[in-house]
């Protein structure tokens, strides 16, 4: 399994290797060791590949991914997976916030915590957090699953539009127009999948479902208090 | 018969009719007035600055016969690939959404016959523009609707939207009467909602986290494309140096007069700066850091004729961008369509619901029977008529104060016709040496 040492080899070289392996769709294996929190690693990436990470990352990790698994074992900084449109993208450790951040597709697991803003503006990634997730996650997401293990911060899903919210503990406070929905046997479907991918040790019964209650989907003068 | 002379009736110039008017409308709806467009007022403008011209102590160049230069790059600072441009003027951003494909077509038409760049807008990149643009920018907004890696890398730049001139610290709107169903597939929103853009990137927060976003963005597209970033103009000396240091290859500044889809009246007329008023403070900022020349400045609001494009440029500038005159080229506000213009209880000039869908020129719409009023290859040409126009009026200038390159025209060349103008753009005050605030008075 080929390996890149981020104390010998810049990131520069380290992204260029990975695009181009990526791209020739020959689902090679790559191990990063020492990423010394580096930004921007393994970034663009188009193609099936497995990258391993051997340590935390700094931000943006993966960001914008299709198709590859990058797995971190360690934390990540803000923004890990951010604009992912396919592939999956592992944690080990926490997530710092923004996780997620804009996703359009694939599978972001995060087996510690997320903090604050955790799918912020997600359009259809699926997130699954083993943990906590920090105040305004899923703020203004659109599309897509965000599955939360353990307790969710103050505004949830503020001002949010189409995602599904599942949430298996506490919840601070909802934000501006997120309402608690029933579970019905899609969801739940939905939900029993996701935990299953993600190696998640939940029933889905454990969990509520939050949604948008669409009041705000329109501009109306009487609701001009709850923005 | 009472002959008691009587006083004319007066009118407030407080409370004028068309302030009057507005207060009966927040009273009878009990929502602000939403509106298109730049702001409306008057503000110290390009017309308050004149040319010197060439005279014992200069030496003119000849219209007919002398070259003078309007070529422009832009990115040269880091970018493998700078964008080479014939002219230095560009089309602003204007997303697919709030004009109809149609119009992006004829945008990227005339831009590519004049040599120069258009820009996507809020939304995502569409086939009709990066089919027609030869040179398309590629713009990175809060939002992210329709961002993904293969548009980042089959654009030629891409611009990291702070602000907008129209309202510097506030996002977008895209009314429900525009959300159609392949506006809101390519925003992955449902149809007909009322759509906010947001006013913050959603994974930085300032210039030092950019930074790190502006690498992720050159790792993504191989360090080729140029990165701009665009910011209104709020307090255009820090927000360039910011700019710069969050590694900017170039800086759009967009002062008050550049217009908007759609943003609250009050907040296009009393947030920002006029266009005249940013120039200076930012080219003092790119000189501060020894970034003039090597970061490229664009300004854009209000840029209405080759006089403009000459006096920004004049100032500092590298070039500038058009968006509000570009759709006037192509069919906005035409005389043409008054009979309908007055049965939205508008006129010509003076039409600024873009955001209600309604465009009779079929410009700022997505109906398809408005939209197909709009000729794109027409249209097109107009636009680069229009481009050649303002390049052949900034040449005639230049070479009139004796320049072989439009980047060779200087403050020295300019004066101003008022103080506020004098003040503003740092030239002396018409018939006086007294540059405002610099002249020790």
């Amino acid at each position: 399994m080929p390996v890149l040492d981020m104390s010998e080899t810049p990131l520069r070289e380290v992204n260029t290797t990975l695009q181009a392996a990526a791209k020739s769709l020959a689902n090679e294996a790559y191990v990063i060791e020492n990423p010394r929190g580096s930004h921007a690693m393994a970034v663009g990436l188009d193609g099936p590949l497995e990258v391993t990470v051997k340590g935390s990352t700094g931000y943006y990790c993966a960001g914008m991914n299709k198709e590859a698994t990058v797995h971190v074992e360690g934390s990540a900084g803000p923004g890990v997976a951010e604009n992912m449109m396919s592939g999956t993208v592992i944690i080990d450790g926490d997530a710092s916030q923004y996780a997620g951040a804009t996703g359009h597709g694939g599978l972001l697991v995060v087996k510690g915590n997320a903090s604050s803003r955790c799918g912020i503006s997600m359009k259809g990634i699926d997130i699954v957090v083993h943990g906590n997730v920090g105040h305004m996650s899923a703020f203004m997401a659109q599309k897509g699953n965000l599955v939360v293990l353990g307790d969710a911060g103050d505004a949830l899903g503020d001002s949010l539009y189409e995602a599904r919210l599942f949430v298996r503990g506490s919840v601070k406070s909802l934000g501006a127009d997120c309402v608690e929905k029933e579970m019905r046997p899609e969801h739940l479907a939905v939900l029993k999948e996701l935990l299953a991918k993600a190696g998640a040790d939940a029933k889905p019964e454990e969990f509520k479902r939050y949604g948008s209650a669409r009041k705000l989907y329109n501009f109306n003068i009487d609701h001009a208090g709850e923005y | 018969m009472d002959k008691t002379p009587h006083t004319e009736p007066r009118q407030s110039w407080t409370f004028s009719n068309e302030i009057n008017s507005e207060i009966r409308r927040a009273a009878a709806t009990g929502i602000y007035d939403i509106r298109g467009g730049g702001a409306k007022r008057r503000v110290p403008h390009f017309d308050d600055l004149l040319f010197l011209g060439a005279s014992m102590s200069r030496y003119p160049l000849e219209g007919y016969r002398e070259k003078c230069g309007t070529e422009v790059v832009l990115g040269t600072r880091f970018a493998k690939k700078p964008i080479e441009l014939k002219i230095p003027v560009t089309i602003a951003g204007m997303s697919f959404g709030a004009l109809s494909g149609n119009a992006k077509e004829a945008l990227g038409r005339g831009a590519t016959m004049a040599g120069t760049s258009t820009t996507t807008g809020d939304g995502g990149m569409t086939e009709e523009e990066r089919g027609h643009s030869e040179k398309l920018v590629y713009q990175y907004l809060p939002s992210r609707y329709g961002m993904n890696p293969d548009d980042l890398r089959r654009a030629d730049a891409i611009e990291v939207v702070v602000g907008q001139g129209a309202k510097p610290g506030g996002g977008g709107m895209l009314l429900g009467q525009k959300i159609t169903e392949r506006v809101a597939g390519m925003r992955d929103l449902p149809v007909g909602i009322d759509q906010r853009s947001a006013c913050r990137h959603p994974d930085w927060t300032g210039p030092d986290d950019l930074e790190i976003k502006i690498l992720e963005l050159r790792e993504i597209t191989n360090w080729e494309k140029p990165i701009y970033i665009k910011v209104g103009g709020a307090r255009p000396y820090y927000d360039t140096a910011l700019a710069v240091k969050a590694g900017a290859d170039v800086v759009v500044l967009d002062g008050m007069q550049g217009g908007t889809a759609a943003t609250q009246d009050v907040f296009i007329e009393h947030v920002g700066q006029p266009t005249l008023a940013c120039i200076r403070p930012a080219v003092k900022a790119l000189q501060d850091l020894g970034m003039h020349r090597k970061v490229q400045l664009v300004v854009s609001g209000g840029i209405r004729t080759g006089a403009d494009v000459a006096k920004a440029l004049a100032l500092g500038a590298d070039a500038v961008s058009i968006g509000t005159a570009a759709l006037i080229a192509l069919g906005d506000n035409d005389p043409k369509w008054e009979a309908e213009y007055q049965k939205l209880g508008t006129t010509t000039g003076a039409y600024d619901d873009w955001h209600e869908g309604r465009d009779p020129a079929g410009i700022t719409t997505q109906d398809p029977e408005l939209a197909a009023r709009l000729d794109p290859i027409e249209a097109g040409r107009r636009l680069r008529n229009y481009l050649s126009v303002l390049t052949l009026e900034c040449q005639t200038i230049a070479r009139a104060c004796g320049k072989s390159h439009v980047h060779n025209l200087e403050p020295e060349d300019l004066c101003a016709l008022t103080i506020e103008a004098a003040a503003m753009a740092g030239v002396p005050l018409a018939g006086t040496s007294w540059i405002p605030g610099q002249s020790g008075f």
